[in-house]
């Protein structure tokens, strides 16, 4: 293929795709960059303050601080959570049950519903049995963080145990059989080999679980609004509510952008790193782990 | 004695394993399938009953028949959002596949630095939560003046392009460079053998990315949201605005058939596509 081939069908093949992600995508990600240090109520009357946002991000008390603090507790708990319920489900639909596939399609379709649909059928749900002690979710933030933790894992259970399924296929049927006839009880198969076989299926549904689960927005607005009093608030929603719910207050909304982006690409290049330690894991797996959860 | 007998015939072994991995499953995907068929059931009730006792089922009081549903319709132009919907997601669906899986190709056939960089900064786009350029990105769709139903699919494709061309890169590497050597040799064009030769071999996976895209873009709230404001409304738009807006009190019943008509074509829309979602899942491609 030459060089000539080359420059003249660029234009067509490459240059759509990427006038669209440089517009849209690129020249706002450096614009919002460069507003984080500005003063500004539209992107027209920007004045340069420095840093003065940032600092104002940590002093201005609006709960930014908690969101996270209140993020990073509800991923924890989330990755926890998710994970055992995927693993379970994956170790039951692997058992060579009848109508699996069915199962595995019930546990999965929470994830075509999207965050906003799925926020208001909890909102029923979870309303629906504290009306019966006269309170609702917006009543203390325990019930708002419960109800968002049973929510992700109804939705993210489904998934990452297709994820497991896959991966638990792949163990080596020589290997099962070897420790059956040494002997070995189903729960030791399982934590001595299973377990230790898929650890690199565990670590990505772990970070995709984490990075959504700290990213989350259309549920956290659907389901809480951040109520009571912004207790419940993920980082997600607080910025959206600094840029569009307070006069003047842009600029910091945009610091703690670039302070949530930050974290966020901090832990999803942690992904990247481990891949390369984790080669020879076969094509699939090693695509897997390269991909972070999207927004 | 005979039950340990009986127990040894592998047949009869094998079925109390299934019954019992049947008897956990079971309950188990009832409760998964509980939040949904509560919204539904619900969805014919009226108003009242719905707040007051939501588990109940519909009885002769409170049933309403099909009355929520064409409030739901009429409430806050749910059906203008409802073509609205399928309209964006059809065209940022194609858009996507088709400029993404251009793109992919000719990078990794052009080879060298530029093509490796390029490649490099489209990755970018996975790494970056959306809450970064909302605001930015907001106001330079304005300013080009794409802030219109026509020009979600290019806002798509630029949130987009990162996922798809990454995915699609896997296959295109699998690609035998043979078969279009061969190609060439024969005479075939750029533009033809990628339309003729490489886009046929990439099907599956274009379908992959396609579904996985589909899935993000009806269910997206923010970017509509954001762009398109309340006179477009899109479904996800449609149903936190009904929530939110000035209505004074909602109704319910309103809500639960929104809900309901939300769910109807993505659930049609997976029992058609569902080996290519659980590949695409498998893969560990997520969904938006």
């Amino acid at each position: 293929m030459t060089r000539l081939w080359q420059r003249r069908f660029f234009p067509l093949f490459v240059l759509p795709t990427l006038l669209c992600y440089t517009l849209l995508f690129l020249v706002p990600l450096a614009l919002g960059i460069y507003l984080s240090f500005c003063r500004f109520s539209t992107v027209d009357n920007a004045t340069f303050v420095g840093f003065e946002n940032y600092l104002k991000v940590f002093s201005s008390g609006d709960g930014f601080l908690r969101s996270m603090l209140f993020g990073l507790g509800f991923s924890i708990l989330s990755v926890i959570c998710v994970n055992l319920v995927a693993l379970a489900l994956a170790l039951l639909l692997t058992r060579r049950v009848r109508g699996a596939g069915i199962f595995r399609s019930v546990f999965f379709m929470p994830n075509l519903i999207g965050g906003i649909v799925l926020g208001y059928v909890w909102n029923l749900l979870v309303n629906g049995i504290l009306s019966n002690f006269g309170v609702d979710i917006t009543y203390r933030a325990s019930y708002g963080f419960l109800g968002l933790l049973t929510l992700n894992i109804w939705q993210l259970g489904g998934y990452m145990a297709v994820i497991y399924i896959a991966a638990l296929l792949a163990v080596p049927k020589e290997t099962l059989e070897a420790s059956r006839i040494d002997g070995a009880t189903p729960w030791q198969t399982l934590l001595f080999i299973k377990l230790p076989l898929i650890l690199p299926s565990i670590l990505i549904c772990g970070f995709l679980t984490f990075t959504n689960a700290f990213k989350m927005f259309d549920q956290n607005l659907a389901l809480t609004g951040g109520a009571p009093e912004g207790e419940t608030m993920l980082p997600a929603l607080n910025i959206f509510n600094t840029f569009y719910g307070r006069v003047g207050a842009q600029g910091i909304g945009q610091a703690k952008a670039v302070i949530f982006l930050i974290i966020v690409a901090l832990f999803s290049s942690l992904q990247f790193i481990r891949r390369k330690e984790e080669e020879p894991l076969g094509k699939k797996n090693a695509l897997a782990n390269t991909l972070p959860a999207k927004k | 004695m005979e039950r340990k007998m009986l127990s040894q015939i592998p047949f009869l072994r094998k079925n109390k394993e299934q019954l019992i991995t049947l008897a956990i499953l079971i309950p188990l995907a009832l409760l998964f399938l509980f939040p949904v068929l509560l919204v539904l059931y619900n969805s014919f009730k009226g108003s009242v009953y719905i707040s007051n006792e939501p588990f109940a089922l519909p009885d002769k009081e409170s049933f309403v028949g099909v009355a929520n549903y064409l409030v739901g319709l009429k409430q806050s132009g749910f059906f203008g959002a409802l073509f609205r919907s399928f309209f964006i997601t059809v065209s940022s669906v194609l858009l996507l596949a088709l400029a993404s899986s251009m793109c992919a190709w000719f990078l990794h056939r052009m080879g060298g630095r530029v093509s490796r960089i390029l490649l490099g900064v489209l990755i970018i786009g996975m790494v970056v939560p959306f809450q970064m350029v909302m605001y930015t990105t907001t106001f330079i769709t304005g300013k080009l003046g794409l802030a219109s139903v026509y020009g979600m699919p290019l806002l798509y494709l630029a949130f987009g392009a990162s996922l798809s061309v990454f995915i699609l890169s896997g296959f295109v590497k699998g690609i035998p460079v043979a078969v279009e050597e061969a190609a060439t040799i024969d005479g075939c064009g750029v533009v033809r053998m990628f339309f003729g030769v490489v886009m046929p071999l990439l099907t599956p996976a274009l379908i992959t990315v396609s579904v996985l895209n589909a899935m993000w873009i009806w269910n997206d709230y923010l970017l509509p949201y954001l762009v398109l404001g309340s006179d477009n409304r899109t479904i996800p738009v449609a149903i936190q605005l009904s929530m939110t807006g000035a209505y004074g009190s909602t109704n319910l019943g309103g809500l639960m058939a929104m809900l309901i008509f939300s769910m109807i074509p993505i659930v049609i829309f997976y029992l058609f596509s569902q080996k290519y979602i659980i590949d695409g899942v498998s893969q560990g491609a997520v969904k938006g």
